[in-house]
């Protein structure tokens, strides 16, 4: 199977529209219930026949299920690793479900569905991950969302659920209201002024959790933050989402605050840094992934800081995700080396800079 | 790139620091980043994550006798559960239920649902899949109740539809 991306929906990434609230801070807002189907062995246990039998009944619930209108159904296990590379570098699925975790193959009948509104992976480490995303700062907004597919996903397929437990997932830390609510928010500010160990710190003592912008065990680089709720259980799921919103609305004061505080005490050397970054995008002929991360990280705190015009959020966000390596393998039509991976990063990198800011002096 | 530090691992962690006047790249591995109090992964533990929630799992449960007790349905037993972290289905939760509750106290600090409470789809609601995996789990509570009259009518149900 050719993954044809023009089948999903808005690309399956609506939320780099960066249409929210502090979207040049909160580059988005997720909400996700970790959900069982009662009468099945969670995925791990489940035989094939069994992971097939569910991914049929929730595709025979689709329409009845508002919010999965014309959702695409991509089946992980006939896609090419790339293709399944690229939809993690979507956030559409997770490591585990696409097989890139290292420890597992991608597991028979495992499945993302994605529609405008929300999206559900299938066979994943519980049987269903449904998940919504908004652009910017909008915990509500994709609460919303994926509380009305969970409600109409669970009148239809019968949701393991035990009432002093609450939802019942395969690992125990997610038991309960099966819901890990989170944010992905760039801190350059608090990093360069070393404010970011306290804030870290805080964060864990309010219940809440960080990890890099590709979830689980992932690097923290280019200064993104995924920000979630530790626990799931003894508390409901409005409560638990004010909280994180409250908590997200101080880190992204105390993020304006630092910008202020470096462009006062340092405005020339930030300025020349940011500069320089921006030069290097529009000018390399070689980009390493990650050198290219925490250069559009630099770019997107000046245009933050409005020192760049003529570049939108919208763009940069584009970049930071179209621009990584499964992307570039798949526009390329063919696996890649890492230094022809650098080469066409950094072509990718400059055309689009060139196409929303002009060109920048070259031979034609 | 190489760590600035050790110069011997890969750098993980690269920051931009304000040190006095200069701004400087900072390049570092996990464990020179950790040394530094640098936020990375392994700098920072969370409690959540995967390695100390198992050994958790693994204090708590060595510490219970019936290291051999199944779950009736999936066969899954508290050694499997210690080993891998993952419970192997819903009846799991009824099988284990007090090394459970005491771990879920542990990890969660709590161990009452207070999110919304749910009704699962009967009858007609439900397309005939659904409802012959209810009726299935119908099922395995009556015979883990041992209330055989209710599963001998119960399997009679799932044979109709099926
Ligand atoms: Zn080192
Ligand atoms: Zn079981």
């Amino acid at each position: 199977m050719t993954l044809d991306l023009s089948l999903l929906p808005d690309g399956g990434v609506p939320w780099l529209a960066a249409s929210g609230d502090h979207a040049d801070v909160v580059l988005s807002s997720r909400i996700r219930f970790a959900r069982n189907v009662a009468g099945y062995a969670f995925t791990a246990r489940a035989r094939d026949g069994e992971r097939l039998r569910l991914l049929a009944q929730v595709r025979d619930a689709l329409p009845q299920v508002p919010s999965l209108g014309g959702a695409a159904v991509l089946r992980m296990d006939e896609m090419t690793l790339t293709e399944r590379q690229l939809l993690h570098e979507r956030h559409l699925v997770s490591k585990e479900l696409a097989g890139l975790d290292g420890a597992n193959e991608v597991k028979s009948a495992a499945a993302v569905l994605v529609s405008h509104e929300a999206g559900v992976m299938v066979n994943e480490e519980d049987h269903l991950r449904l998940q919504s995303f908004r652009s910017g700062f909008d915990l509500e907004g994709a609460f919303r969302a994926a509380t009305r597919l969970d409600r109409d996903l669970g009148a239809i397929l019968p949701y393991a659920f035990h009432p002093e437990f609450g939802f019942l997932t395969s690992c125990p830390t997610n038991t309960g209201t099966g819901m890990r609510a989170s944010v992905l928010i760039h801190l350059p500010g608090l990093v360069l002024t070393q404010e970011i160990s306290k804030v870290l710190q805080g964060l864990q003592q309010m219940g809440l959790t960080y990890r890099g912008l590709y979830g689980e065990g992932s690097e923290v680089i280019g200064n993104f933050f995924q920000i979630s709720n530790q626990t799931t259980l003894g508390r409901s799921e409005d409560e638990l989402v004010e909280h994180l919103a409250r908590v997200v609305q101080r880190v992204v004061e105390q993020e304006t605050q630092a910008r202020r505080v470096l462009l006062r005490d340092a405005g020339y050397i930030i300025e020349d840094k940011l500069w320089r970054a921006y030069g290097t995008l529009r000018h390399a002929r070689s980009l390493p992934a990650d050198e290219a991360m925490n250069l559009l990280s630099g770019v997107r705190l000046a245009v933050g800081l409005q020192l760049i015009a003529g570049l939108s959020v919208y763009t940069l966000n584009k970049l930071l995700i179209f621009s990584q390596s499964a992307h570039l393998a798949h526009a390329a039509g063919r696996t890649l080396t890492e230094s022809e991976a650098n080469l066409a990063r950094a072509k990718y990198v400059r055309r689009v800079l060139a196409d929303e800011t002009g060109p920048a002096g070259e031979v034609a | 790139m190489l760590c600035q530090q050790c110069k011997e691992l890969d750098a993980v962690l690269n920051l931009t620091h304000l040190v006095g006047e200069a701004v400087q790249q900072v390049h570092l591995c996990e464990k020179c980043a950790a040394e530094r109090g640098l936020p990375t992964t392994i700098a920072m533990p969370k409690p959540t994550a995967i390695g100390d929630f198992l050994s958790s799992v693994q204090n708590q449960v060595s510490a219970m006798p019936g290291d051999a007790a199944r779950c009736a349905y999936c066969g899954t037993s508290l050694r499997d559960f210690r080993a891998s972290g993952r419970l192997g289905c819903a009846q799991c939760y009824g099988a284990f239920e007090q090394s459970l509750r005491d771990l879920l106290r542990r990890v969660q600090g709590n161990v009452k649902h207070m999110g919304r409470q749910y009704d699962a789809p009967t009858g007609e609601a439900m397309t005939q899949d659904a409802a012959l995996g209810h009726l299935r789990q119908q099922l395995h509570d009556a015979v883990s109740r041992e209330e055989f009259e209710t599963a001998a009518s119960l399997r009679d149900q799932i044979r109709t539809l099926e």
